[in-house]
């Protein structure tokens, strides 16, 4: 399967379709609600961090401090949908071009995917023991004390991290949107066999 | 000695909830893989596999949504420990939540503030059943935050019947998707108030997967109704595929003749329980 380094070559993620996986070994930055709002809010010199070259997990991770450093307990995804009113102006400003939680992002982002040659993909929910072993390091972490534990920034080194599903790529396609629509068509036949 | 012994078997369970799935789970999960025919599907399935390998083998909990620490009890009115096993379970909730670690999910709805330790008003959350005997289970469900949202209360008109359930569950669970992080346990508990119905559905979850409900009108309703749920195509993770559910388990109540509550609990595919038991004397034991 594909492992991507980061910073990962645009060309490479604009060739990636749904139905893809792949593992990603380099910086992986944890990003919710609150830290996208955060980092919109700020001017561009102020941003601590240069978001076009690394991956984005939507995650707040367990993690506590043992002996002055930072290990993470558990790292799964949280549900993505709830950054949907952040996410296409942040891929427009920031350049991120590859977007991992869970459970799929609406029109707005799918839009701006396509624009930018970037792409969504879904980690394994709830997979957290699986990730926090593939992080070898917590190499930073921005705005901890306004954020909180679960909302800041976290910059986790990773190795092999994944396996990544690309499910919305940037030529418009999404599963999540392909399978909500089948699923709407067995209910009904379904619900005729009653 | 005695008292310190059932808590430590309490840290002790809770560990080993969180840390892995019950092995009738993982069989389960293990099978679904071949019946998947596309790649998108086994790629989940197998990082859930992977994930749980994982958790067991460096006793790291498998999600990092620990969940809300609930213990279903059987306790004998004779067990002589049961005016304290509140509290026993309290204390053992805050050692785990810094022993194993677990993530602190008890949060004060009025003012917003975390506790920090999974407890607080009515959390640790237990149900009690006092049986006959000296003697007492308890089965440590911590139930996880998706799967919980995904709940729902029908207070559905008795006229539609079974078939009225049957739909009420198929349009449920199509419009769950992703959500609670399939493939799921559907509980179902049926009549009673509003109270029990969710009260059974929650409970419907200790019955281990592949079991069947003793009676046979009831198990041909599971069966039915996973039959009919795995054909929505959900699939795991919501990706598409042919495992939505791994099982239905049916619990139910005598209704009002007005009121037919149906109530839904999912439960994701990080089905973590262990049980307990507890002689009279103290002593206790873990299984799963």
């Amino acid at each position: 399967m594909k492992v991507f380094e980061t910073p990962i070559d645009p060309e490479e993620v604009g060739k990636l379709r749904v139905g893809d996986a792949f593992y990603i070994t380099g910086i992986i930055f944890t990003a919710r609600d609150a830290a996208h709002e955060k980092l919109l809010g700020l001017d561009d010199s102020q941003v601590p961090f240069d978001p076009s070259k690394y991956a984005m997990f939507h995650c707040g991770p367990a993690i506590h401090k043992v002996d002055g450093e930072w290990q993470v307990v558990s790292a799964g995804p949280t549900t993505s949908i709830r950054m949907e009113i952040f996410e296409d102006e942040f891929i427009e400003r920031f350049g991120t071009r590859v977007i991992i939680g869970k459970g799929g992002m609406g029109d707005r982002t799918l839009k701006a995917l396509e624009k930018h040659g970037a792409v969504y993909a879904q980690y394994t929910g709830g997979a957290g023991a699986l990730m926090a072993n593939a992080i070898e390091a917590v190499e930073d972490v921005y705005f901890l004390d306004e954020l909180g534990i679960p909302e800041a920034f976290w910059m986790f080194r990773v190795n092999k991290a994944g396996p990544f599903l690309v499910t919305m790529d940037s030529s418009g396609n999404s599963i999540h949107a392909d399978v909500a629509k089948k699923v709407q068509k067995n209910l009904e036949q379904l619900k005729k066999e009653l | 000695m005695r008292h310190n012994s059932l808590e430590n078997r309490l840290v002790d369970a809770i560990r080993r909830a969180v840390t892995g799935v019950t092995p009738e789970t993982e069989q389960r999960l293990r099978a679904a893989v071949d019946t998947e025919s596309s790649d998108a599907p086994k790629v989940q399935l197998n990082a859930i596999l992977e994930n749980i390998d994982v958790g067991t083998s460096e006793s790291r909990p498998i999600c990092q949504d620990t969940g809300t620490p609930t213990f279903f009890i059987q306790a004998g009115s004779d067990f002589p420990r049961l005016g304290e096993l509140r509290d026993t379970i309290t204390r053992a909730v805050r050692r785990a939540t810094k022993e194993v670690p677990l993530r602190p999910n008890a949060v004060d709805p009025i003012s917003h503030e975390n506790s920090n330790d999974n407890t607080g008003r009515h959390v640790p959350v237990i149900h009690w059943d006092i049986i006959d005997g000296d003697a007492a289970t308890i089965h440590v469900i911590p139930k996880g935050g998706g799967s919980e949202n995904m709940s729902k209360l029908v207070m559905m008109t008795p006229g539609r019947g079974l078939k009225g359930v049957k739909e009420i569950v198929l349009e449920h669970v199509a419009a769950m998707e992703g959500k609670a992080c399939p493939p799921t346990i559907i509980g179902l508990g049926l009549g009673g108030g509003s109270d029990l119905a969710l009260e059974l559905a929650k409970k419907a979850l200790l019955r281990p997967v592949g079991q069947r409900h003793p009676e046979p009108q009831v198990a041909e309703m599971e069966e039915e109704l996973l039959e009919k749920i795995n054909r929505l195509g959900v699939g795991p993770m919501g990706v598409g595929g042919a495992t939505t559910v791994m099982d239905v388990k049916i619990e139910y109540a005598h209704r009002h003749p007005a009121s037919f509550p149906v109530g839904i609990v999912p439960q994701c595919w990080a089905n973590r329980q262990t049980t307990v038991h507890v002689d009279p004397d103290g002593k206790a034991e873990v299984t799963q």
